[in-house]
C-alpha cells in the first residue's frame, strides 16, 4: 500500500482512515500489509503491517556499512531490509539530491514543492515494487496514485486506488488541472477504484468519466475509543446545553451555516450555547458574523484543538453539528456518536448514507438545523433515543468489516 | 354453512405542517390542509367513492343477502365532510340499505385505551354519537385502534355497555385455535370477540397484485375455493381491511373492483352466506375464551404496539401529551378541544417509528417525514405550544384536584345565578303586566287579574 499519512503523527482524515483500514484488514489471517509513507518517525504501531519509509529506501548504491546501518534505520525497520532494496536499484538517480545512505528527502507533509516530492515518490516505488513480492497494489489518495501507478508498471500486479477525496470536494467544484491530471490518469490506468461514499463514487464516475462497473463504495468505519479516552468526564461549568462544531472552519465544512442557525436558536431560547473548536482560513470571518448577529455572548470559539483536547470537546458537548457542504465522508460524526453526543450531520456528507440516528438536515437549510438543535436541547426522549441508539450503531461500524469488503474486491484480481 | 363477514376501515389523521420551533407561542394552527385535502380527495377519487358504488351495486343486485361493516374514525368522517362530503352521501346510501353495519371505535383513532380510561370511554361515546347522527344507527359493536386488545381493554370496553367487539387473530395468542370462530373475553366472558383471519384478509389487501406471489393471479373463483376447503367446523371467516384497499392500496388496474364483484356470486354458489359483524356474534355460540395480557394489534409481523410505543422517542411523546388530559378535559374552549383530539391520533406516532430502519419499509411509504426524528421534532413543537394553550386557560399553580373543586363550585354557582335569574325575571314580568295592563282591560277581566293578584301576594309573602 502506499499512503502519505500514518497516526501518531497525521495531518487529516486521510492518516485515521489508513490506520484503520489496514488494521482492519489486517485481521484477515492471509494478509500481509506493506506500507509505503514518505517519511515514518519511529513510533509508528508496526505490530500488525510493516512500514516502510520512501526516505529510507535507497535510489542511489552507496556503501554503507551494517553498523551505520543499523544505527541510522533501526528505529524505522529492519536493516536488513535496507540493503535488499540497495540490490533493486534500478537506474541512476545521482541527478537528484540524497544523502549518504542514498535516500532521497521527504518531508512527508504537503510541502510547497510537493509535486516533486511526488515525483521522487514514485522513483522511490519503482525500487520497492523490484525488491518485494506483493499480489495488490492499493493507493491512498492522489498523492500516491503516481507510485501506484509506476509500480504496476514495473510489477505487472493490478492497481487498486482508493478515493478518499477528490479535488472537487476539496475545492467546491474549482479543481486545480494538474491535481486532476495525476487523480484522472491514475484512475484511467487503474484496475479498480474503491470509494468511501457514494457521493464520491459518483463524483469519480461522473467527473473523471470512468467506468461504474469498476467503481465500488466501501464506507469507512472508526475505530473504538480507548478506555483513557472514555473515561474523560464533561468538563464545563455551564448549565446551558452546549452545541459544538468541531472542525476546520473553511468553506467546505460551512461553518456559516452553523452561525446561522445559532442565531435562529438564540433568538428564541436561552438554555443553548454554542462553541466553534478549530481553525481555518474562515475563522475570522466567522468571528466578525458572530459580532454582527449580536450572539457573541453565547457562541465561543476555542481555536485548534489536538489530540486529547478534541475528545474534552466532545464529551461537553451536548450536540454536535456538521454542516458539511461536500464531504468524502466525514468521520468526526462518529467520533461524537462514540462519546455519546447526539449528531446533526447534512446530506451532503458521505457519512449521511450509512448513519441512521443521527438527524440530517441539508446543509443550506438553517432552519431545519435550528429546529433539530432546540429539539434535542429540550425534549428528553430525543437527545436519549439519539445517545443511546447513536452509540449502539456506531459500535458496529467497524474496520474489520470495511477490510472485508476490500478483501471482496482484491479477490477479483487474486487468484 | 359458511358465513364470510366484511369489515372496512376508513382512517386519516390530520396531518401536521411543518412547525419549527419558532413558531411555538405565536401560531397556533397546526395542520397542513394542503396535504390533507389533496390526499383525502385523492383517496376518495381513487378509491372510496368508485367503492361504494360497487357496494352499493352488490347489495342491491343480491337483494339483501350482500352484507358489510364499516369502521370509520371520527377524524376521518371529518375529513371526509370537509374534503369529500360525497364519500359520506355514498355512506349514507349504503347504510339506508340495512346491509351495512357501522362499529363503534375511538374519536380520535387514539392509543388513549391503553393510557387514558376517562378519555378513551369519552372518545367512544363521542364516536357512537357522530355514527348515529351521520348514519341514524347506534352502533353494537366495537373494534379498537388498529385492532388493539388486552384483557384490561376488553373490561373498559364491557363496561361501557358493549358486548361484541373485534379485534386482530394474533397467532402468538391464538397458538392452535383457529380465528374462525367465535371467542369470548377471558375476564369479561359475556364479552364475545371476533378474530381477524389475517391470511385471507392479507391475501386480498397485500398480496393481490404481487406478481412474485406463487398464487398470482388471484381469482374470485380460487378464493372462495380456499374458504370453501377449510374444515367443516369452522363456519366464519372474518375478512377485514382497508377501504382503501379498493382502488387505492390495490389499484383499480389490477381487477380488484372485478374480484370484489365477482366474488358473492361464487360464494353464493358455494351455499355461503355474508353477515355483519354484530351478526355472527348474535348467531353463533362462543366456542373458548382467549387471554390477552399484553396488548395485540394489527401492526407488523410482531402484532403489538410496538409500531406507535416501540422506541423512547414514541414514549416520551405519548407521555408528554396524555400528562396534559386531565387539564384539557377541565377546559371549554371548543378550539384546544379539537386539537387535543387531532393530536391523539395514532398516526402521528407511528411516523415517529424507527422500526423500519431494519425491516417494514410499510412505515416509510406511509409518513410525510423524511426521518423518524423529524416527525418527532415537529410533533413536540406543536405539543409544546399546545400545552402553553392548555396552561394558558388556568393558572399553573392550581393543582388539578383543586382546579376541580373550584370549577365545581363556579359551575354550581352559575346554576344558581341563572336559576335566580330567570325567578327574578318572572316576577318583574309580571309587575309589568300588571303596571301596564290594568286601566284599558275590561271589567271581567280586571276581576280576574284582582284573583290572580290575591294569589300571588299569598305566594310572595
Amino acid at each position: 500500500m502506499f499512503g502519505w499519512e500514518f497516526p501518531p503523527h497525521i495531518l487529516g482524515g486521510l492518516g485515521t482512515a489508513s490506520y484503520g483500514l489496514t488494521r482492519g484488514m489486517s485481521m484477515q489471517e492471509d494478509m500481509d500489509i506493506t506500507f509505503v509513507i514518505p517519511r515514518p518517525w519511529g513510533d509508528e504501531d508496526q505490530s500488525f503491517l510493516k512500514i516502510i519509509g520512501a526516505n529510507n529506501t535507497p535510489v542511489v548504491w552507496r556503501d554503507v556499512d551494517w553498523e551505520t546501518a543499523k544505527s541510522r534505520l533501526e528505529k524505522f525497520m529492519n536493516p536488513q531490509e535496507y540493503f535488499r532494496m540497495r540490490d533493486n536499484i534500478y537506474a541512476d538517480f545521482n541527478y537528484i539530491h540524497t544523502n549518504d545512505l542514498g535516500c532521497i528527502e521527504f518531508s512527508g507533509k504537503y510541502p510547497d514543492n510537493l509535486l516533486e516530492e511526488l515525483n521522487n515518490y514514485s522513483i522511490v516505488a519503482g525500487v520497492i515494487a523490484r525488491t518485494y513480492n506483493f499480489d495488490i497494489i492499493h493507493s491512498h489518495d492522489w498523492l500516491t496514485y503516481a507510485a501506484g501507478l509506476h509500480a504496476k508498471t514495473i510489477s505487472g500486479k493490478p492497481l487498486i486506488l482508493h478515493v478518499h477525496a477528490t479535488d472537487f470536494d476539496r475545492s467546491r467544484g474549482d479543481v486545480n488541472p494538474v491535481v486532476y491530471n495525476i487523480e484522472k490518469n491514475g484512475m484511467d490506468h487503474a484496475d479498480h477504484i474503491i470509494c468511501v461514499s457514494n457521493l464520491t463514487r459518483r463524483t469519480v464516475i461522473e467527473k473523471y468519466h470512468q467506468d461504474p462497473s469498476k467503481v465500488s463504495t466501501v464506507h469507512n468505519a472508526v475505530e473504538p475509543l480507548s478506555p483513557e479516552i472514555m473515561a474523560i468526564e464533561r468538563i464545563t461549568e455551564v448549565s446551558e446545553k452546549v452545541v459544538t462544531f468541531l472542525g476546520r472552519i473553511t468553506m467546505q465544512k460551512g461553518p456559516e451555516f452553523f452561525v446561522d442557525a445559532a442565531t435562529q436558536v438564540l433568538k428564541n431560547s436561552n438554555h443553548i450555547r454554542f462553541v466553534m473548536a478549530g481553525s481555518g482560513d474562515m475563522m475570522n470571518k466567522m468571528i466578525r458574523l458572530v459580532a454582527d448577529r449580536e450572539i457573541a455572548d453565547k457562541f465561543h470559539f476555542t481555536g485548534f484543538l489536538k489530540g486529547k483536547q478534541v475528545y474534552e470537546m466532545l464529551k461537553s458537548s451536548d450536540v454536535y453539528v456538521m454542516p458539511s457542504v461536500s464531504e468524502p465522508f466525514g468521520i468526526s460524526p462518529l467520533e461524537a456518536m462514540q462519546c455519546g453526543v447526539p449528531s446533526i450531520i447534512s446530506y451532503q456528507s458521505g457519512c449521511a448514507e450509512i448513519l441512521k440516528n443521527v438527524i440530517k438536515t441539508d446543509y443550506w437549510d438553517v432552519d431545519g438545523m435550528a429546529d433539530a438543535i432546540y429539539s434535542i436541547c429540550t425534549y428528553p426522549g430525543m437527545e436519549e433515543y439519539l445517545r443511546v441508539e447513536g452509540k449502539k450503531e456506531v459500535d458496529e461500524i467497524k474496520w474489520e468489516y470495511a477490510g472485508q469488503k476490500v478483501r471482496d474486491i482484491y479477490n477479483k484480481f487474486v487468484h | 354453512m359458511k358465513t364470510i363477514c366484511f369489515y372496512f376501515q376508513i382512517h386519516q389523521p390530520f396531518r401536521l405542517k411543518r412547525y419549527r420551533f419558532f413558531n411555538i407561542g405565536r401560531d397556533h394552527y397546526y395542520y397542513d390542509d394542503f396535504s390533507n385535502e389533496d390526499i383525502m380527495q385523492r383517496i376518495a377519487a381513487n378509491s372510496f367513492i368508485p367503492a361504494n358504488r360497487m357496494l352499493f351495486d352488490l347489495v342491491n343486485q343480491y337483494k339483501g343477502r350482500f352484507k358489510i361493516a364499516f369502521s370509520i374514525s371520527g377524524i376521518a368522517l371529518e375529513q371526509l365532510e370537509i374534503y369529500a362530503p360525497e364519500v359520506i352521501d355514498g355512506l349514507r346510501q349504503l347504510a339506508n340499505t340495512g346491509n351495512v353495519e357501522f362499529l363503534a371505535e375511538t374519536y380520535a383513532h387514539s392509543l388513549a385505551s391503553t393510557i387514558d380510561p376517562i378519555e378513551f370511554k369519552n372518545q367512544v361515546k363521542q364516536h357512537a354519537d357522530k355514527i348515529e347522527m351521520l348514519f341514524d344507527q347506534k352502533p353494537t359493536t366495537f373494534r379498537n385502534t388498529e385492532l388493539i386488545y388486552s384483557n384490561d381493554i376488553g373490561k373498559a370496553v364491557y363496561e361501557m355497555g358493549y358486548t361484541k367487539m373485534i379485534t386482530e387473530g394474533a397467532k402468538h395468542v391464538l397458538g392452535w385455535k383457529s380465528p374462525n370462530y367465535v371467542y369470548t373475553s377471558s375476564v369479561k366472558p359475556k364479552l364475545k370477540l371476533l378474530l381477524k383471519n389475517h391470511r385471507f384478509s392479507d391475501d386480498i389487501m397485500f398480496r393481490f397484485s404481487n406478481y412474485s406471489w406463487n398464487e398470482y393471479p388471484l381469482t374470485a373463483d380460487k378464493f372462495i375455493n380456499w374458504i370453501d376447503s377449510l374444515p367443516e367446523k369452522e363456519q366464519i371467516v372474518n375478512l377485514f381491511m382497508n377501504y382503501e384497499t379498493f382502488g387505492s392500496m390495490q389499484p383499480s388496474h389490477t381487477g380488484i373492483f372485478e374480484f370484489m364483484k365477482a366474488l358473492p356470486h361464487f360464494a353464493f354458489e358455494k351455499g355461503m352466506s355474508f353477515s355483519t359483524p354484530s351478526e355472527v356474534m348474535d348467531t353463533f355460540k362462543p366456542i373458548g375464551s382467549i387471554d390477552v395480557i399484553y396488548p395485540i394489534s394489527w401492526a407488523d409481523e410482531e402484532r403489538d404496539l410496538s409500531a406507535w410505543l416501540g422506541n423512547t422517542l414514541q414514549k416520551e411523546a405519548f407521555r408528554t401529551l396524555y400528562e396534559i388530559g386531565e387539564r384539557v378535559r377541565m377546559c371549554n374552549d371548543r378550539r384546544l378541544k379539537q386539537d387535543w383530539l387531532y393530536l391523539q391520533t395514532s398516526d402521528h406516532f407511528y411516523y415517529m417509528s424507527t422500526k423500519h430502519f431494519s425491516d417494514g419499509a410499510v412505515h416509510d411509504q406511509f409518513s410525510p417525514y423524511p426521518s423518524p426524528y423529524d416527525a418527532f421534532n415537529n410533533y413536540m413543537n406543536v405539543l409544546s405550544d399546545f400545552i402553553e394553550r392548555v396552561r394558558a386557560q388556568y393558572p399553573d399553580s392550581v393543582e388539578n384536584e383543586e382546579l376541580n373543586a373550584l370549577l365545581l363550585t363556579i359551575n354550581n354557582q352559575a346554576l344558581e345565578i341563572k336559576k335566580l335569574q330567570s325567578e327574578l325575571k318572572t316576577v318583574i314580568d309580571r309587575n309589568v303586566e300588571k303596571l301596564v295592563e290594568s286601566p284599558a282591560k275590561s271589567k271581567e277581566k280586571e276581576k280576574e287579574e284582582a284573583t290572580d293578584k290575591k294569589s300571588e301576594k299569598g305566594k310572595n309573602q
